[in-house]
């Protein structure tokens, strides 16, 4: 079922990547490639820097104050992090699904079609549409169909949690970050996405961060262990949970730490 | 007998608060009742509209007019205009200082603007008359610089500070995941804030607006230096006009006790009271209404 096509296409690259909130390290010397078309989990216990790596690959943690960053994150062969970059083209190809559910206080429809807005869709029809479609992608269209025009935070986390996927959706990014997506889920609208994320990568990149190892088995094509800020192993989904090659990563597998 | 002691002494402190806080609450329903007892009697001279909508206000003419419909549009329009200085630079002050401004900008100042708040009323009215008229007069080919758009500058240096501080704290209490849901999606800081910090921040806004302008409408010594003081319905904006504290403030003296003229200014005093009433029910009403409920259940 899995790594039917696997191209080996580097869409992300991030070679010795150090990340500082302040004076504190959260980061040490991470270096990973991303493929095209391919579905890569991070896994590792918490606090181990898993958001905080995430957020670096869409320049999120800019808007904190005191971080730093050194080392190089590449997408399509250019640094992200070089000055000329245009960060808000950069945002608009690579979406994001954030660890906690963070809709708008707006309708649920707008919600969705936040995105489009700004990227300057201005068509009703096709706006309507795209919102219809990555609502339905998100395995929430039937639980909202008929309540589109209502207020977002009147959802349960759940579906807020799926309301933020569809928002991602919405604007076609290149790349999809997912910060845990299934947390607040039950285990059918976590099947649904899992199938989601499983037609999605015929044409996205898609790096997923969780907490479950079923998921990540299932989902992944390649899977990354992080741990206390470092990455300590990374490769085929297969081959991490069959025969890892640190001792560390299996015990986290296993369930024995973390 | 020492446990009873204790009881004995939290029933004497009890008691205690209960007489301060209701010897404070009836001092202030007593001069809300006097306000009314010695406002009403002018209703049996004139009528409550001749007294709302009458255009001449002769207090001490014979026979003497009691319309105060000129002082109400002089107060109005002063607030009016003054709103229309205060609230734009009030709240976009607030957006730079809380979304764009560095940290350390910030915290230098949001304290000197909170400062401005506390300059007495005297002072500004004061800069009002000096500076402010006399330019006025000399640029604009007017002549008088006392006059509405003098006052309505100095009412909204009035507002500013207090519309631009409870701004501020709403648009910086608004989460940050917000603002990263929406810069993440590829909008620009500038669409972000128009889109939704401000949105919503809206109800912290709208209450800053209100009290701000409350503060403006009923601001009496300002008026009552800088607006020029002629109870006529303004054709221009600078016009003098008399609004309806500065009218108070300046005619109490001379008006005969318990007379025509004294009760008059009463119905004034009533007029204003239900203006800042009403003014601080809408301030309540918006920062609940957009109260955000029932947050995510994570
Ligand atoms: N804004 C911040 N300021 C300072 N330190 C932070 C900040 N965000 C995270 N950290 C620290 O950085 C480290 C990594 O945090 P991060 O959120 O990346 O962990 P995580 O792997 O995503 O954990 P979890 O699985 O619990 O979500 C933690 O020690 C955390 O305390
Ligand atoms: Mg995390």
């Amino acid at each position: 079922m899995k790594a039917s096509h696997m191209t080996q296409t580097p869409k992300i690259t991030a070679h010795n990547l150090n990340f500082y909130y302040g004076k504190v390290k959260a980061l040490d010397s991470i270096s990973i490639d991303f493929n095209l078309n391919q579905v890569t989990a991070l896994i590792g216990p918490s606090g181990c820097g898993k958001s905080t790596f995430l957020r670096c690959l869409n320049r999120m943690n800019d808007l904190i104050t005191g971080i730093r960053v050194e080392g190089e994150i590449k997408i399509d062969d250019q640094d992200i992090y070089a000055p000329a970059v245009d960060v808000v083209n950069l945002r608009r190809r690579i979406g994001m699904v954030f660890q906690k559910p963070n809709p708008f206080p707006k309708t649920i429809f707008e919600n969705v079609a936040y995105g489009l807005k700004v990227n300057g869709v201005t068509d009703k029809n096709l706006i309507a549409e795209r919102v219809e479609k990555s609502i339905r992608q998100a395995a929430l269209w039937e639980e909202v169909k008929e309540r589109l025009h209502d207020s977002a935070l009147g959802l349960s986390g759940g579906q807020q949690q799926r309301l933020c996927i569809a928002r991602a959706l919405a604007v076609e990014p290149e790349v999809l970050l997912m910060d845990e997506p299934c947390s607040a889920l039950d285990p059918i609208a976590t099947q649904k996405i899992e199938e989601l994320i499983h037609t999605l990568k015929e044409t996205y990149t898609i790096i997923i961060v969780t907490h479950n190892m079923q998921q990540a088995a299932r989902t992944s094509d390649v899977t990354a262990f992080f741990y206390m800020g470092k990455l300590i192993e990374a490769g085929e989904t297969d081959t991490i949970f069959t025969k890892p090659a640190k001792r560390r990563t299996e015990e986290y597998i296993t369930g024995r730490f973390g | 007998m020492i446990h009873s002691f204790t009881k004995f002494k939290e029933k004497l402190m009890n008691y205690f608060f209960l007489l301060v806080a209701t010897t404070s609450i009836s001092i202030l329903a007593m001069i809300t009742l006097f306000l009314f007892k010695e406002g009403l009697p002018i209703f049996e001279k004139v009528g409550i509209k001749a007294f709302i909508f009458g255009n001449y206000w002769y207090p001490t003419a014979d026979p003497a007019h009691f319309g105060i419909f000129p002082l109400i549009i002089g107060s109005v329009s002063v607030t009016l205009i003054s709103a229309l200085i205060s609230i734009p630079l009030g709240v976009m002050t607030a957006i730079y200082l809380s979304e764009i401004a560095s940290s350390r900008l910030r915290e230098i100042v949001k304290p000197v603007v909170e400062l401005l708040a506390s300059l007495p009323s005297v002072v500004i009215g004061f800069f009002g008359m000096v500076i402010v008229a006399p330019f006025l007069q000399d640029h604009f080919n007017i002549a008088t610089g006392l006059n509405m758009f003098n006052a309505a500058i100095m009412l909204a240096f009035m507002s500013i500070p207090t519309i631009c501080t409870i701004s501020e704290d709403a648009l910086y209490s608004v989460p940050a995941s917000l603002k990263e849901a929406s810069l993440a999606l590829g909008a620009t800081s500038f669409e972000t804030i128009v889109k939704v910090t401000l949105p919503a921040a809206l109800s912290g806004i709208s209450t800053a607006i209100i009290l701000g302008l409350s503060r403006a409408i009923g601001e009496t010594m300002v008026v009552l230096m800088v607006a020029g003081g002629a109870a006529m319905v303004p054709g221009s904006i600078f016009d003098p006009v008399r609004p309806l504290p500065g009218s108070i403030a300046a005619e109490m003296a001379e008006a005969p006790y318990r007379g025509d003229h004294y009760y008059a200014l009463f119905a004034i005093g009533i007029v204003l009271f239900i203006f800042t009433f009403c003014f601080n029910i809408i301030a309540d009403y918006l920062s609940n209404k957009y109260r955000q409920t029932g947050d995510a259940t994570l």
